[in-house]
């Protein structure tokens, strides 16, 4: 059963998702795909910061920080279970 | 026309002089690539001790450090690139860690890389691999490796890549003379790399066949063309301008034939 994809930034703290796609280009997107953010790779929500934003994600070993405007820009399908 | 000096027809030289680089007879150049935050400068400092000095990539506001130690009484002077994840020129480090290996040309590259985090550090190893063959992939911080009950298999990893591989911890001084004893025998000669190649989807390597006899010709084996062709097909302008500082070539030709591949 294929899971809903979503904007990354909407997934709570705690969840799971695979990538699907990076929607933003240029530098951004190069950054990212250099950084492992690359279809089908999983992502951990670790946790967000006080004021919301930025929010740490746990991937391929490394855990880095992404604000929500980022986050926006890259979709997942939510793991489930 | 490759840059050529007639009084001393050492191009190479000249080459290195362009990165503030001096090459002094028969010293080797070593260029220390990786991630940020592998442990590079502390590698560095461990080869070079005191013997190192820092100052500025010309043009660019990047520091650069560079240092010598002797192995095997050869005089090998080792440069330190920027930290990066990527050699694709996104940003003044990335540009000019590329640029030093494509042009600078070092006799060996050492790589480091994270032993805790391998995966991501895989990136840059295989984009260098792509450049030059004269490589040597350090795993440092083995020491973290093993408390985080991490256990890396250099054997396999090496057979793998085509290239040597070594285990380091520069913090405890484990593994630097390993280190430097293979970066040695790989800039002479003594030890021959097979990296391994990377296969792209049919799309991709069709459009590479096309345009690498075109790029041999006007490269003259100074660049590897495949990696050439990929960065064209990717439309990396900063590439054309690259090869037209340090190699002297114009490739308005070769432009023109990119521009009517990009368009399909």
């Amino acid at each position: 059963m294929k899971s809903e994809q979503e904007p990354l930034s909407t997934l709570a703290v705690g969840a799971v998702g695979r990538i699907e796609s990076i929607k933003v280009n240029g530098f951004t997107r190069r950054r990212l795909l250099d950084l492992g953010f690359v279809p089908g790779t999983k992502i951990e929500v670790l946790r967000r910061s006080p004021a919301g934003d930025p929010t740490a994600y746990y991937i391929r070993g490394a855990t880095i920080a992404l604000r929500k405007d980022v986050a926006n820009e890259i979709i997942i399908y939510k793991v489930h279970g | 026309m490759a840059h050529y000096c007639h009084s001393c027809g050492n191009s190479k030289t000249h080459a290195l002089e362009k990165f503030n680089v001096k090459k002094e007879g028969d010293n080797l150049v070593i260029a220390l690539a990786g991630n940020p935050n592998t442990g590079k400068s502390t590698i560095f400092n461990a080869l070079t001790g005191l013997n190192q000095h820092t100052g500025n990539w010309p043009g660019k506001t990047v520091l650069q450090a560079q240092g010598s130690f002797i192995i095997n009484g050869q005089k090998c002077t080792i440069v330190d690139l920027p930290g990066t994840y990527s050699l694709l020129a996104n940003s003044a480090d990335e540009v000019v860690a590329r640029n030093f290996i494509c042009f600078g040309k070092p006799d060996t590259t050492i790589v480091v890389t994270d032993a805790t985090c391998l995966e991501r550090n895989l990136n840059l190893i295989l984009q260098v691999m792509e450049i030059t063959d004269k490589v040597v992939v350090c795993v440092n911080l083995i020491d973290e490796a093993k408390r985080k009950e991490i256990e890396v298999d250099i054997k396999a990893l090496s057979e793998e890549l085509g290239v040597p591989v070594i285990a380091t911890s520069a913090r405890k001084k484990i593994g630097l003379n390993e280190l430097i004893n293979t970066v040695h025998q790989v800039a002479s000669g003594k030890i021959l790399t097979n990296p391994k190649i990377i296969v792209y989807d049919q799309e991709i390597e069709g459009a590479i066949k096309e345009l690498e006899p075109q790029l041999e010709n006007l490269l003259k084996g100074e660049l590897n063309s495949k990696w050439v062709a990929l960065r064209l097909i990717e439309g990396d302008v900063l590439l054309l301008e690259a090869i037209k500082d340090y190699l002297g070539e114009t490739l308005s030709s070769t432009e023109c034939e990119v521009d009517m591949s990009c368009a399909r």
